[in-house]
């Protein structure tokens, strides 16, 4: 099959769906490859050196498409790209189906195979074609770098001869993939890193990554991410006032603001308010990753920097990732390269579109002249829940009355059972019993129920002390022979002295090698 | 002739018995609890030499006397280690005993019967003739079944605890062996029970007693030898519900209540000891009894990679080293009598300010709490030995895991190879220890014959010797 990937279209898109890396490693599954001319330009890769990498480079945008039989690429397909398409052929790229509905029709209606990059499941396998994450880690590193280089100040701390400086404060506002390696980055530089979102499970990575968590004094447990494939939800109304209280108290403090709360296939939350932005501190910078949905700022305007009246800068760009394009394309093109690895199961340069694979059926939105967005819930759960905590906190005190009522019932139920079978028992045995054997029996079935009750609490590490002391009272049969000794022939004079012996031996020893054993046992 | 008093002093013995067992719920009430048992036991038999057995009293005395001598020697003798096989061993006396008693009440049966049609005056008689002369023919009846029964119960505990005890101290091979034919034999003898039960019950004649009595010996003896030495603490606690069902049995047949109570008490309390070892196997209790491991359901997993040995100096590297040490003892520690150098290594580190604890396996060793009691005699403090559950969850977290002497407990296979013959049974996770230390004598298998994966993991190193030897050589190292 012929791998191509064209220039993007997209104005300042400066990232490439295919490194000469990449296409080293694609050749070796026994795919050719071809690229536009200029292509890689704006992510530092020439004409020549994929040239050297074995890549066929065409001259232009028409040749390539033809050539392709599957094509790579960053942006979402423009209208003009959908109608270059043709039947058989297979686009690879960021899509956004659920916003783009009319070219996923019209791909559809080519017959030609979309897999959107963008719809990878979030599972453990899928891990490695996973580019939104991929997209998202540098988007995180490169606002910190941004909203350094908007910031007046140093990161750290520092007390040289010429004065004290202290550290910057930085709150990151959501801890998914862009926020923790926002984290990452702010810590690293030095600077005071609070961090705050709105699953709970959460707080445990933000701390590993050095930042302090901002816990707010909020009763109400939220879901955590694993209902919704990792991604967090909306919250209540309740919660969200606490939250932007808690914000509205850090706001004179910090000096970089990061915000990257997204929630899927919904506007960008309102998190930073505009008098927040106005209780901040001049030369404040507020770093919006929100801003292609709306932003989490209201004042953030999409890719704009602004400076607000009293002297904040708001930065709302939308093309971080293209801004490192040639880290970004290296991350890019391997992800792609992994998504072909997994098209390619033999290695033979064939594609084998299987959709019953999960993570290939999710990713694809059109095959076969059908649009197959949205894709099944994969079967594989994407992260384990979280049922311990979950379970015990979210009961409520009614529903643990009921459960344990149920449980109460249940026992009920079984003991009554129980001594239903055993009191018909008895009686069938009354029935034909004569009395003076029905007496003893009572005894032996109530001394069997409390061998029973008393067995159970005995200590585990008893357990050889409880044999022998079992094993010394068993004696007891000498009793027995003692009652018969004396009455009857030498026979039987003989045999119960034999027992009586026997069980003598067995008293002594056994109750003395047991205290033996318990004498042992102390504390430390 | 009523013993009023006798009835009082055994309604007292009962409820110290009770109390005896259960006392022994934790370690410093069980001190008590074993006085309760002896106090009760002496009334009971105080009670019985003054009111029902009266005959011959001083002989009666005068045996005890003699069997107690004997009992006084082998309790103070016997070494820790050899526990299992002393407990299998005064096993096998009560069976004895009880089958004595069983045949004692039969004879009794027909000189009294006999004596009666001769037109005898019944008050004459000693206690227990009087008491068997009251009776109805269905009263009589029912005795002979209730006798039957612990006769049978008796045999069958008798030569039982007489092979686990050869196995215990390693005189029977502890292989399981079954005879050809295996259960069909055992099906055999069982029938021949039930039809010497029918014609006992309308003969009264002693040939099927007595043909009875030694196919319950056979039973006794072939049901122990087909199960294997791995099982034997199972084996054991069910041996000892036996005895407690025999003398509950003989108790009926007397008309005494205290025999019934005591045996009701130890039978119940046998059956659920051995129902939570087997639990403890991941196995259920007819699986036991019927001997031997499972044939295996499919090919077992190959065991890949190599026995990595270490000498004593590396062990102390790692052991100075450590913040955090889990010892893991078996029955091998038991066998080289290594548990007082197991003490002092645990001395030694803990005054070195690490963490050092035990983990037990329910089913270490070869009666259940076995290491437990090998532990307390070296002095090692109890609130540092932990139990599986207790523990499993703390390897992770742990420095060097030491295995000595136990294999099974330890085998990874259980989990994570279906088609072995302990898959599911519940081991102890030590291989998630950072380092794992195994004390092995050498490269065989263990007692149950199943290769171990965990010799052959990255992070284990086998440390080849005798337990004792090998410690012995380990002490000095640790600084």
């Amino acid at each position: 099959m012929k791998i191509g990937t064209p220039k993007e279209i997209f104005d300042g898109e400066a990232r490439v769906a295919m490194t000469p890396e990449s296409a080293l490693q694609l050749q070796k599954l026994g795919h050719e490859c071809v690229i536009e001319t200029g292509a890689g330009a704006a992510a530092g890769f020439s004409d020549k050196v994929y040239k050297d990498a074995g890549v066929e480079v065409v001259k232009t945008t028409a040749a390539l498409w033809k050539a392709a039989d599957v094509v790579a690429k960053v942006r979402a397909p423009a209208d003009g790209e959908v109608k270059r398409l043709r039947e058989g052929q297979t686009l690879i790229s960021f899509f956004n189906p659920a916003g783009n509905g009319d070219l996923m029709e019209a791909a559809a209606k080519k017959g030609s195979t979309v897999i959107a990059m963008d719809m990878v499941p979030r599972i453990s396998r899928a891990q490695k074609m996973d580019a939104l994450s991929s997209m998202a880690n540098i988007a995180g590193y490169r606002a910190v770098i941004e909203a350094g280089n908007n910031f007046g100040r140093f990161f750290t701390g520092q007390i040289t001869a010429a004065g004290k400086v202290p550290p910057a404060k930085v709150l990151v506002v959501g801890g998914g993939v862009a926020g923790l390696a926002a984290i990452g980055t702010s810590t690293s530089l030095g600077a005071i890193t609070l961090a705050f979102d709105v699953r709970p499970e959460v707080a445990e990575q933000v701390e590993s990554m050095g930042a302090e968590f901002v816990y707010l004094d909020f009763d109400e447990e939220q879901a955590d991410g694993s209902a919704s494939g990792g991604y967090a939800s909306v919250s209540s109304p309740e919660f969200r006032e606490a939250q932007l209280a808690k914000f509205r108290e850090l706001a004179p403090e910090v000096d970089i603001v990061i915000t990257t709360a997204l929630i899927p296939n919904r506007e960008a939350p309102e998190l930073w308010t505009e008098d927040m932005v106005a209780s901040m501190k001049p030369g404040s910078v507020i770093v919006d990753l929100a801003a292609e949905k709306g932003g989490n700022c209201k004042l953030t305007v999409m890719d704009e920097k602004i400076i607000t009246d009293n002297g904040v800068t708001i930065i709302g760009y939308t093309d971080f990732p293209s801004r490192m394009a040639a880290q970004a394309s290296t991350l890019y093109a391997t992800n792609i390269r992994h998504m072909m690895t997994d098209l390619t199961p033999e290695k033979d340069g064939v594609i084998n579109h299987n959709m019953e694979d999960d993570v290939i059926r999710g990713a694809t939105i059109a095959h076969e002249k059908i649009v197959t967005f949205p894709p099944p819930p994969p079967k594989v759960a994407a992260i384990a829940a979280q049922p311990k905590k979950a379970a015990i906190k979210e009961l409520t005190p009614e529903e643990k009355r009921a459960e344990e009522v149920a449980a109460f019932k249940k026992q009920t139920k079984n003991q009554v059972t129980l001594l239903a079978v055993g009191g018909a028992l008895l009686l069938a045995v009354g029935l034909v019993a004569p009395a003076s054997f029905m007496q003893h029996f009572i005894v032996f079935v109530l001394s069997v129920f409390i061998g029973f009750q008393v067995i159970w609490g005995v200590a585990h590490s008893l357990h050889t002390p409880l044999m022998a002391v079992t094993n010394a009272i068993s004696s007891i049969i000498i009793l027995g022979a003692l009652m018969q000794i004396g009455s009857g022939s030498a026979l039987v004079v003989i045999l119960a002295a034999l027992s009586v012996f026997m069980a003598g031996i067995n008293i002594f020893g056994g109750f003395l090698v047991t205290r033996r054993m318990l004498a042992m046992f102390q504390k430390s | 002739m009523d013993f009023g008093f006798t009835t009082a002093a055994y309604v007292v013995a009962a409820i110290l018995f009770i109390l005896s067992l259960g006392g022994l719920s934790g370690q410093e009430s069980a001190k008590r609890a074993v006085w309760y048992g002896i106090v009760g036991m002496a009334l009971a038999v105080a009670a019985t030499l003054i009111g029902p057995g009266s005959g011959f009293w001083l002989l009666s005395i005068l045996l005890i006397a003699g069997g107690g001598a004997i009992g006084y020697q082998l309790a103070t003798k016997v070494q820790m280690t050899q526990m299992p096989e002393l407990v299998a061993a005064m096993h096998s006396l009560v069976g004895l005993a009880a089958v004595f008693v069983g045949l004692i009440a039969h004879f009794e049966i027909g000189r009294v019967t006999g004596f009666l049609s001769e037109g005898g005056d019944p008050y004459t008689l000693g206690t227990f003739a009087q008491l068997i002369a009251k009776k109805t023919t269905v009263e009589i009846n029912i005795l002979r079944v209730e006798l039957f029964l612990g006769v049978f119960i008796g045999a069958v505990t008798f030569t039982g605890s007489v092979i686990a005890y050869g196995k215990l101290a390693g005189r029977v091979s502890s292989a399981a062996e079954k005879l050809p034919g295996g259960h069909l034999l055992n099906i055999a003898a069982a029938a021949v029970t039930v039809t010497t039960l029918i014609w006992y019950f309308n003969t009264g004649g002693f040939f099927p007693l007595f043909l009875m009595t030694l196919a319950a010996l056979f039973i006794g003896y072939h049901l122990i030898m087909g199960i294997g030495g791995a099982d034997m603490p199972v084996v054991v606690s069910m041996l000892n519900s036996y005895s407690g069902w025999a003398a509950a049995a003989i108790g009926f047949s007397l008309g005494n209540d205290l025999l019934i109570v005591v045996g009701a008490l130890v039978g119940s309390s046998g059956a659920i000891l051995s129902y939570i070892m087997c639990k403890a196997m991941n196995r259920s209790f007819v699986s036991v009894i019927l001997g031997g491991f499972g044939g295996p359901a499919g090919e077992q997993m190959a065991v890949e990679g190599e026995q990595v040995a270490i000498d004593a100096d590396g062990v102390a590297t790692a052991l100075n080293e450590a913040d955090s040490v889990i010892i893991i003892p078996g029955y091998g520690m038991a066998v080289a009598q290594a548990q007082q150098a197991v003490s002092e290594l645990v001395k030694k580190l803990r005054a070195k300010g690490k963490n050092v604890r035990f983990a037990i396996h329910p089913v270490a060793g070869r009666l259940p709490g076995h290491m437990n009691v090998l532990l307390a005699e070296a002095k090692v403090p109890y609130d540092i030995v932990m139990e599986m559950d207790e523990i499993n969850d703390d390897f992770p977290s742990t420095d060097v895991a030491i295995v000595i002497g136990s294999n099974d407990i330890v085998n990874p296979a259980a989990q994570d190879d279906p088609n072995s013959p302990i898959a599911g049974m519940p081991v102890l996770e030590c291989w998630k220890a950072k380092t794992v230390f195994v004390s092995k004598r050498g490269q065989g298998t263990g007692y149950s014959g199943i290769e171990n994966p965990l010799f052959f993991k990255d992070n284990t190193r086998m440390f080849y010797g005798d337990a004792k030897e090998s410690l012995d050589k380990l002490l000095p190292l640790i600084d």
